[in-house]
């Protein structure tokens, strides 16, 4: 049934068919060929670079850039490399996005499942922390990390976001619990389950694609995000991003352009393995949560 | 006192008041079946018996032990819900043991508890199986087990039926009926669907807007029904209400109705308690299967008023044919047997069983009871 109408639900003929994929591919081709390039000179010589030609293939291959980057390069003033600032990221990124995505589950289950006067108030207010200009909050909240004594560090960037990944993953998990059948917490109550038993063994292991769709929304931004990295943890606190600013912007000795390539793809490398290994769980999940709101 | 009491419940949601002074009495064993349109309050009562919403007023008790704002699972109760509510993530076998599981019984124990229900429902090739995996009888089954394996005082079904199909829906109802049978438990079942609520009860409550209308057996409920809206609501076709009007005569007190033509028709009604209506206008209540063909009138009836009346529609349904006729202004349907032999426009000889005629006050809507001492 499924295959017959996935077949019939429209008729084109194979010129137009043609077509489309040609279109398709030319344009797939033309978004991937900066990253190409990017590929492509991160494993020259600066030398080929220097000579002007960016497009070609490299005549010597070499990882040099790339070890260079990750190890040896100058940033700023040390010559540390990318790596602890690798380190920096992964030690920020994954609690935040652990302890946005939990406590954006938490909030959704209450707000659906267990209402109370003035819950759509409170969903309305968190929903600011996602649609709020972030350069309004730099000045409150860097005197908020003060006085919390966490200015500059790793806690505090973790601390950053995860109030403002707050928001999105609220709004995720509330719109895809509001489609769980209230009925299942019902039973579930009868049976003799309490607030968390409901909530670990009956809604979390459902909400497999939202968990997907929330970690790899919170991992990209959090991964991806420079202001607040490059406002609230200066120095060998970091974050990724910040130090690929840092590496490139290098006012001293001779511009190493592969090495800036090779820097930039392993800043990108982390995102762009998540979207390929869950992309599909990502589509998938958003269309769940889309469906009742 | 009865083994579940419902005394003077009242539920309100702010300013609106959705169940008035609910009393109820429910002896150990007996199925009783709540039936009423939607919006009636009968699906509020059963989240009241089960704890799932609080009472406003009044007072619930199991056992003579007083369950208000007692925890849903303390209540000893089980409940069957409308979509069964099987948890998605869990095998057949862990929804029906996860309420013992909750309870602290030892996963020895759950596994002769599984094993006794799941023979008893004939679902043991299923217990490794996901709720997504079944078919709808198989989920009904599966939600029964889970109440099943609690071994509750008293079960809770909430309108189990209507998510299966019609002939499934048949097979389920006779099925309930023999787990009741055997079992003897106390159930209190909720439905919309009139022919459940006669099959299936040995009491039915009829409500509409937050009240009982009536409370009753099947038989009760059917044949003497107190108002209009019960006299209605039960039975399928519904009842006949003729208008007509009240004549003390000298051979006895007769409903006056007018027939197609506009001739008037005298339909003695065999009790002289009418005589103090005389004048006045009553609604004449009477199931389709009291008007029929002479032949097929109860042998046993001591009164039988006999018309003439136009056919309009004739209705085969298989077992019975049914016929449309214009009586009092309305349309009235009587039921024949199936290979009666008639024609639309045709002019037909009716018998109607005048002793179970109920009557009402068509300005209150309430029946006119039968004062034998008069």
């Amino acid at each position: 049934m499924t295959v017959a109408a996935q077949e019939n639900i429209v008729r084109t003929s194979q010129s137009v068919r043609v077509g489309i994929y040609l279109a398709l591919i030319v344009f797939a081709l033309f978004y991937l060929l900066p990253f190409g390039i990017m590929v492509i000179n991160s494993v020259k010589p600066l030398i080929e670079i220097t000579e002007g030609n960016m497009i070609a293939l490299p005549r010597e291959w070499t990882i040099d850039p790339w070890l260079s980057a990750w190890s040896t390069a100058q940033i700023g003033v040390e010559p540390t490399g990318l790596r602890p600032y690798f380190v920096n990221s992964i030690v920020m990124a994954l609690p935040a996005v652990a302890i946005s995505t939990a406590l954006g589950a938490i909030n959704g289950y209450i707000l659906t499942k267990w209402q109370f006067r003035g819950a759509t108030l409170i969903f309305g207010l968190l929903l600011f922390s996602c649609f709020i200009p972030f350069q309004i909050v730099l000045i409150p909240m860097a005197r908020v990390l003060g006085v919390l004594n966490i200015a500059g560090t790793t806690y505090g960037l973790i601390l950053v976001h995860v109030v403002y990944g707050l928001g999105f993953s609220t709004l995720f998990f509330r719109n895809f619990y509001a489609a769980f059948p209230n009925e299942l917490v019902r039973a579930a109550q009868i049976d003799g389950a309490g607030f968390f038993r409901i909530f670990w063994r009956i809604m979390l292991p459902s909400s497999g694609p939202i968990l997907a769709v929330c970690c790899i929304w919170q991992f990209t931004n959090i991964w991806n995000d420079f202001l607040f990295g490059a406002s609230f943890a200066s120095g060998s606190a970091a974050p990724m991003t910040v130090s690929l600013n840092n590496l490139v912007n290098s006012s001293t000795g001779v511009r190493e352009y592969n090495v800036h390539f090779a820097g930039a793809i392993l800043a990108a490398g982390p995102t762009l393995l998540v979207y390929i290994i869950a992309g599909r769980y990502f589509v998938r999940g958003l269309m769940a949560g889309s469906v009742k709101g | 006192m009865g083994f579940l009491n419902i005394n003077g419940v009242s539920k309100s949601y702010g300013s609106l008041k959705v169940l008035h002074g609910i009393d109820i009495e429910v002896e150990e064993g007996e199925f009783l079946v709540l039936v009423g349109p939607s919006g009636c309050g009968k699906s509020t009562l059963l989240n009241l018996i089960a704890g799932l919403e609080d009472i406003t007023d009044g007072e619930i008790l199991i056992r003579d032990r007083v369950i208000n704002g007692v925890h849903p699972s303390e209540r000893n109760i089980a409940m069957v819900f409308q979509s069964y509510a099987l948890y998605p993530n869990m095998t057949v076998g862990q929804n029906i043991t996860f309420g013992l599981e909750m309870h602290g019984v030892s996963k020895k124990e759950r596994k002769i508890a599984l094993d006794e229900v799941a023979k008893l429902l004939r679902i043991e090739n299923l217990l490794h199986r996901k709720p997504k995996q079944l078919s709808g009888g198989q989920r009904q089954r599966v939600a029964m087990g889970r109440a099943l394996v609690r071994n509750p005082d008293v079960f809770l079904f909430d309108e189990p039926l209507s998510n299966l199909d019609a002939k499934l829906r048949v097979d389920m109802r006779t099925e309930i009926k023999k787990l009741h049978q055997n079992l003897g438990t106390t159930i209190v079942y909720v439905t919309h669907d009139q022919i459940e609520a006669m099959t299936l009860s040995s009491r039915i409550a009829v409500m509409n807007d937050g009240y009982v209308q009536q409370l009753g057996t099947p038989k009760e409920i059917y044949d003497n029904p107190q108002n209009i809206f019960v006299a209605t609501f039960m039975g399928s076709p519904a009842m006949n209400l003729i208008p007509a009007i009240v004549r003390a005569l000298d051979d006895g007190t007769v409903a006056e109705i007018s027939l197609y033509d506009g001739s008037l028709e005298h339909l003695p009604f065999g009790r002289a308690d009418m005589n103090s209506w005389d004048g006045r206008e009553i609604l004449l209540g009477l199931r389709p299967e009291m008007i029929t063909d002479e032949e097929s009138a109860d042998r046993k009836s001591q009164n039988i008023a006999r018309i003439k009346n136009r056919i309009e529609v004739t209705e085969p349904a298989g077992s019975d044919t049914f016929i449309s006729m214009q009586a009092g202004g309305k349309s009235i349907v009587a039921r024949m047997k199936s290979d009666i032999d008639v024609k639309p426009d045709q002019v037909f000889p009716f018998a109607i069983n005048m002793d179970k005629a109920v009557i009402f006050d068509p300005v209150e809507g309430i029946r006119i009871q039968a004062n034998i001492s008069s």
